[in-house]
């Protein structure tokens, strides 16, 4: 399967990355060889197969409605690139 | 230095408890392990010299506790299990000053069980890669031959075991992150099945495939370690509510009479190098002769199993990866004016190749249009190679087969990517059904003079019987020397 370096780029921008052009057609060239490769899954006949999400089972965890508090305000904000000891910092949206 | 490095968690745990050693002692034996051996090596992103030392002196001054089976035992663990107050990377640059707030529950369980962490392990970025070559930092030198690769993604925890710098380290493991290290380096590596332990601050990669383990020089060793992890955790909503067995029981057996053991042909034919099956035969023969029954089994879709692999591994990376924003930890372009600009700034510079390479392809197999033909394909292949193992289990106790079809390669020598992906054929089946895997050491290869793990894959849950069987093995092979460093 061929895929476009203007297709990687679409991709790209979806996935919030902004490659040069160089990466751009390298990633094209490996990502068409790794599709091609997968392509063989085509082989196989699944229309009566139930997909399989996880290995487990998973059931909607509910915990009790009480108020609770694992982490202080400092620390979720201890990693924060940018903070004002109340809020995390982000460049101005509007 | 003394030779206490050469010795495994079981006898150290055994002198720490009878005061025989120091906490103190044990730590300062690996700190000088690691001084000597690390320059070549490379095996940790982070060594918690100092705070090991003093909580070891702690421990020493309250002394010897039998309630705690790693009390004073040093350990390491791979950089992408957080950890109070050490700085937590994913060998990623978009993570390089992150210092979480909150222990992973495994590593509280092991804290609790009283082991020192001395180090956070090197490790492919976000743990995607077969040989530690992707992490952001450095590579790390397979301790058998430093030109060699441990085996990724957890290399730096297998290197860090094998180098005797701590009695046991955690990897995680979901294409054969575990296995693929432990088999390089010639260690004890256990993927346990995908529930056993919690996943609660492991930074997920593939969530419906990422399973923390442990990585030994035993097995003895991996079934204290996994004793000590195991068990619900209402924290994690994938981690499973079965009782735990006791792992240490099962071990002792003198033979293994009444033991099946299943030989997938897929495993065993064409591509698989001499040297590597010649061991695999060996160690396989040897367990006939301990009254262990082998018989054929097929695993009809391995051929199958990379691309299912990958196509879920990378659409689940994506998912998981979009959380690194530069909003509220890891990185951030300081010149960005505007918030999505921002956001893609940071990812650009954070992210590495085969992570950005990964979150492109994951992004395009979930796309509109795409989703059905990748995605949704591979979630129904996924239902029917767990089938396999069904039907195989049927007539076997566990399955046997190489871990990987050579031994360690040489740094860059796997330069392209599909290449490399392929190097899981063996291993990435168990991570697709869930189903616990573990790589014991079976000798070296006779060309390459490179350690050989021979996989084992059971039901799910069947550690115990996996342990058991795998150490009366340990217990008739040749015993597996160290590396000269």
């Amino acid at each position: 399967m061929k895929i476009s370096p203007e297709e990687v780029a679409k991709v790209a921008r979806l996935s919030r990355l902004d490659l040069p052009q160089d990466k751009l057609e390298l990633f094209a060239g490996q990502l068409g060889d790794i599709l091609s490769y997968m392509d063989k899954l085509g082989e196989l006949e699944t229309d009566a197969v139930d997909p399989l999400y996880s290995p487990v089972s998973h059931t909607t965890v509910l915990r009790k409605d009480a108020v609770s508090k694992e982490s202080t305000r400092d620390e979720v904000l201890s990693n924060a690139p940018e903070q004002d000891g109340k809020f995390f910092i982000v460049p101005r949206i509007v | 230095m003394s030779d206490l490095y050469k010795k495994t968690l079981s006898e150290v745990a055994a002198q720490l408890q009878s005061g025989e050693l120091k906490a103190v002692e044990a730590v300062r034996n690996c700190l000088d392990r690691i001084e000597a051996t690390e320059p070549r090596v490379k095996a940790l992103i982070t060594v918690t010299g100092d705070t090991a030392l003093a909580q070891a002196e702690t421990l020493d001054a309250e002394g010897p506790d039998a309630s705690k089976p790693l009390w004073g035992v040093p350990i390491v663990l791979k950089d992408l299990l957080a950890t109070k107050g050490i700085r937590t990377t994913c060998a990623s640059k978009i993570l390089d000053n992150f210092v979480p707030f909150y222990d992973a529950t495994a590593v509280v369980k092991l804290r609790e069980a009283g082991a020192i962490i001395i180090g956070k392990a090197n490790m492919d970025e976000f743990a995607m890669g077969s040989s530690t070559e992707n992490s952001a930092f450095f590579q790390t030198g397979n301790p058998w031959d430093t030109d060699r690769v441990p085996g990724g993604s957890s290399g730096g925890s297998g290197a860090t075991v094998a180098a005797g710098q701590c009695y046991a380290a955690l990897g995680t493991d979901t294409g054969g992150s575990i296995r693929l290290p432990a088999s390089f380096c010639g260690i004890v590596g256990l993927k346990p099945t995908y529930g056993r332990i919690s996943r609660f601050g492991l930074i997920a990669y593939g969530s419906s495939l990422d399973q923390i383990g442990p990585m030994t020089r035993s097995v003895e060793d991996a079934a204290r370690m996994l004793q000590v992890m195991a068990g619900h955790d209402p924290r994690d909503s994938t981690s499973v509510d079965v009782e735990v067995p006791d792992y240490l029981a099962a071990l002792g057996r003198e033979n293994l009479d009444g033991v099946t053991i299943g030989l997938p042909e897929e495993y065993w034919g064409e591509g698989l190098d001499a040297e590597v099956e010649e061991a695999c035969r060996a160690a396989v023969a040897r367990m006939e002769s301990l009254g262990a029954k082998t018989v054929p089994v097929k695993l009809s879709l391995t051929e199958y199993a990379i691309a299912t692999y990958y196509i879920i591994a990378m659409a689940e990376a994506s998912s998981n990866l979009s959380r690194f924003d530069g909003v509220r930890f890891g990185h951030r372009n300081k010149d960005a004016s505007e918030l999505i600009d921002m956001y893609t700034t940071s990812r650009t510079e954070g992210f590495g190749d085969e992570v950005q390479r990964r979150i492109i392809m994951g992004t395009y197999v979930l796309s509109s249009g795409y989703y059905d033909a990748y995605y949704n394909k591979a979630a129904k292949v996924r239902r029917l190679l767990r089938e396999d193992f069904d039907a195989a289990f049927e007539q076997c106790d566990l399955i046997a087969g190489p871990v990987c079809p050579t031994t360690a390669f040489k740094a860059g020598e796997k330069a392209d990517p599909l290449q490399m992906y392929l190097m899981d054929i063996f291993t990435i089946s168990a991570n697709l059904a869930g189903l616990p895997g573990m790589s014991l050491p079976v000798g070296l290869g006779k060309d390459s003079g490179m350690p050989v793990g021979l996989q084992f894959m059971g039901p799910a849950f069947g550690e115990a019987d996996m342990l058991s069987v795998t150490e009366c093995l340990e217990r008739n092979l040749d015993p597996m020397p160290m590396p000269e460093l």
